[in-house]
């Protein structure tokens, strides 16, 4: 049987291995995937590489460099399902800031040989370079969301993971509404579920790290934001963290920023 | 083969926090040419945090690295909170240590276990090593699960937390729920002593350096998240000053800067830097863990670090339960935090090495100036000066062997490069 175990993959762009990290995080459950899956290529972990094609790639961060543009190609030639995981790999992360400025002013405040470093002016998300299976929000990822992925995938049917908002979460979860019950500005209504609204529990607003959920209402949320006085560039910051290239997210700070 | 010059390249390192490369060029026992290299593509936090609030300096710096966040987060509010005059005491100050406790105790059991221990006996990974040593990586699965348990109820998740602020916390647990991590932490203690006895017998290469160790130090505590910046060559300044005894140089071959101390060359960070300077203020039973393992008041070679690490896991598992016998919940979650237009200096303990940060906020409390130094960076010297000392009477070893002592010599730093390049393909080339 072990001669027949599917192949994985996990790879690593412009991130910052939080969600690779993720997969050694399933404590109780590491040996059991590995029994199930041969974990072929796992840098992070693993210095043993088997090489592809792989069944399953799990792919982390973003396109920065020419070099990484060309090596997702590479990727996706050798993966049968290609899984992109985390807000980097979905929406470019949040050094997609670099998109609204100046790399080369960015270069220079970091660096003292800008002509040294090879980077892309944009920080893009790996659906733009290539097709891609499937998408795992979070900044990071949810463990349960991981597990459902790898469990849907070896059974060959559709992951569940839902694209409602995190005020759905706060409701199954019976915390009070953080917005109407103490006035705390809250992503939670445009932001996708998943992290299990865990911020709202903590008595923190939502700060959107999920992206924007399936149509996100946002000039919605910014009139309630406003009325709690919170200023147009206050909520352009707020959309602009680490989803903010998603384009839900991006056209309204766009809008909100040339108002 | 002593006198054909060879290359030994990794293009990719494995086990290690991020992408880098290492190139050897020797000849003999000669080395000719040697690139610690760091081609991790670099993110620009230290410019896109210009013009962000000083508030969101914890959770935007956080993104440096999932594997030490709390670090960054501690560290961002440490420099926001000096340059607002504000200390924590009582309960939130116990608080901020816990879940730097549980970071260390998810952090290093991960190295001891994952990514250090498999180079000692020979796997490629911990997950290969599962069948012949079940009962260790059973108990290191349970340690690191622990340790971020410890994480997830202070910070309401293990990676990248959320209820760490400036000032303090969003919410602070009741004692009873602190009460509830005693039992898993008493065990991880014990397991911890049984590790740093496991890994104590393992076989180290015969291989000791003199490094200048550079770490925080306090008087009455093992200093995690607060203290000043001290050596054992007669360094010992306030954190502000950092940029007063350091300075960091681009280096064609690396996306993160190398630190060096100005009057001297490199500095050797993290838990053998901690232990050596600081051992005295241990715990009893991390002090008598340290004591059967056989380690004396300082430690000098390298390869020991995972005795090292062992003995940090039974320090903090013991201090984390220290800190929630006396926790008190504060009256507040947080203290007030006004912004002044002032530069704010931070230090912590990030379980790699000190790890430094230093903002300019104006007065509305914009960031105008972020500096961020993080802890691999700072070793990529004494790394690349570990290698160049390894070689000479090792040259007899053949390619595949030499290649994997020296990868194993890299990771005994737990170098983090999504941290430093805000690291390693190894390459060795013999003439």
């Amino acid at each position: 049987m072990s001669a027949a175990r599917p192949k994985l993959a996990v790879w690593k762009f412009a991130s910052c291995d939080g969600c690779q990290l993720t997969l050694l995080d399933a404590e109780d459950h590491l040996i059991e995937i590995a029994g199930a899956i041969e974990i072929a290529y796992f840098p992070e972990a693993s210095r043993g590489m088997v090489e592809g094609p792989y069944d399953l790639s799990l792919v982390e961060g973003s396109i920065t460099t020419a070099h990484d543009a060309a090596r997702i190609q590479e990727v996706r030639r050798v993966s049968d399902t290609l899984v992109t995981i985390g807000a980097c790999a979905t929406a470019g992360g949040i050094q997609a800031l670099r998109n609204w400025g100046d790399v080369d002013e960015f270069l220079n405040v970091v660096y003292a040989h800008p002509e040294y470093i090879e980077t892309l002016a944009t920080s893009t998300p790996i659906s733009d370079h290539v097709e891609v299976d499937f998408e795992l929000r979070g900044c990071p990822i949810s463990k349960h969301q991981l597990l459902e992925a790898i469990d849907a995938f070896l059974h060959r049917r559709k992951p569940n993971i839902p694209g409602h908002s995190v005020c759905v979460e706060c409701k199954l979860r019976g915390t009070n509404c953080v917005m109407v019950a103490q006035r705390i500005p809250c992503m939670g209504p445009i932001t996708q579920a998943g992290c299990g609204a865990i911020c709202p529990a903590y008595e923190r607003g939502c700060y959107g790290c999920f992206g924007p959920a399936e149509s996100p209402n946002v000039a919605s949320l910014a009139a309630w934001w406003g009325q709690m006085g919170v200023s147009d560039l206050d909520l352009v910051r707020a959309l602009r963290t680490f989803n903010a290239y998603a384009p839900e997210f991006r056209e309204a700070s766009e809008a909100y920023e040339r108002r | 083969m002593s006198d054909a010059e060879r290359e030994i390249a990794v293009d990719y390192l494995a086990r290690v926090e991020g992408e880098g490369a290492m190139y050897l060029k020797l000849r003999g026992d000669e080395v000719l040419d040697l690139r610690f290299k760091i081609f991790e593509p670099p993110r620009f936090f230290e410019a896109f945090l210009r013009g962000r609030r000083f508030s969101e300096a914890p959770d935007i710096t956080a993104r440096i690295c999932g594997i030490c966040p709390i670090a960054y987060q501690t560290s961002a509010c440490n420099a926001m909170e000096s340059a607002a005059g504000v200390r924590l005491t009582g309960g939130l100050r116990n608080l901020r240590r816990l879940i730097y406790c549980g970071e260390w105790i998810e952090s290093h059991a991960l190295h001891v276990f994952f990514l250090h221990a498999p180079d000692f006996l020979g796997y490629e990974s911990a997950i290969a090593m599962a069948s012949d040593y079940p009962e260790q990586v059973a108990m290191g699965l349970r340690i690191k699960k622990i340790g971020n348990a410890v994480m997830t109820l202070l910070g309401g998740r293990e990676i990248h937390p959320i209820n760490v602020r400036v000032g303090g916390f969003y919410r602070v647990p009741t004692e009873r729920e602190l009460e509830a991590l005693v039992p898993d932490l008493e065990w991880a203690r014990d397991a911890a002593v049984a590790t740093t006895r496991w890994v104590s017998g393992l076989t180290f290469p015969d291989f000791e350096r003199d490094y200048e160790y550079v770490a925080l130090s306090h008087p009455d505590e093992y200093a995690i998240h607060d203290g000043r910046i001290v050596s054992n060559r007669g360094l010992d300044m306030a954190v502000e000053e950092w940029g007063e005894h350091f300075e960091e140089s681009h280096v064609p071959w690396s996306n993160a800067l190398h630190a060096r101390r100005k009057d001297g060359g490199a500095y050797h960070l993290g838990p053998m830097a901690r232990y050596s300077l600081n051992s005295r203020l241990l715990t009893p039973m991390a002090r008598s863990a340290a004591a059967e393992a056989g380690l004396g008041p300082t430690c000098n070679n390298p390869f020991q670090s995972i005795v090292v690490r062992s003995v940090e896991l039974v320090f903090a598992c013991e201090e984390a339960l220290r800190l929630i016998e006396s926790y008190r919940r504060p009256p507040t979650p947080f203290l007030e935090v006004e912004p002044r237009a002032v530069t704010g200096h931070g230090a912590s303990e990030a379980p790699r090495g000190t790890l430094y940060h230093r903002y300019e906020v104006d007065s509305d409390g914009f960031i105008t100036e972020a500096h961020i130094v993080p802890p691999t960076s700072q070793n990529q010297l004494s790394i690349e000066e570990d290698l160049r000392a390894y070689v000479p009477g090792r040259s007899h070893l053949s390619d595949d062997e030499l290649q994997w002592q020296l990868e194993q010599a890299i990771r005994c730093y737990d170098p983090c490069i999504s941290c430093a390049t805000h690291f390693l393909d190894l390459t060795v080339e013999r003439e």
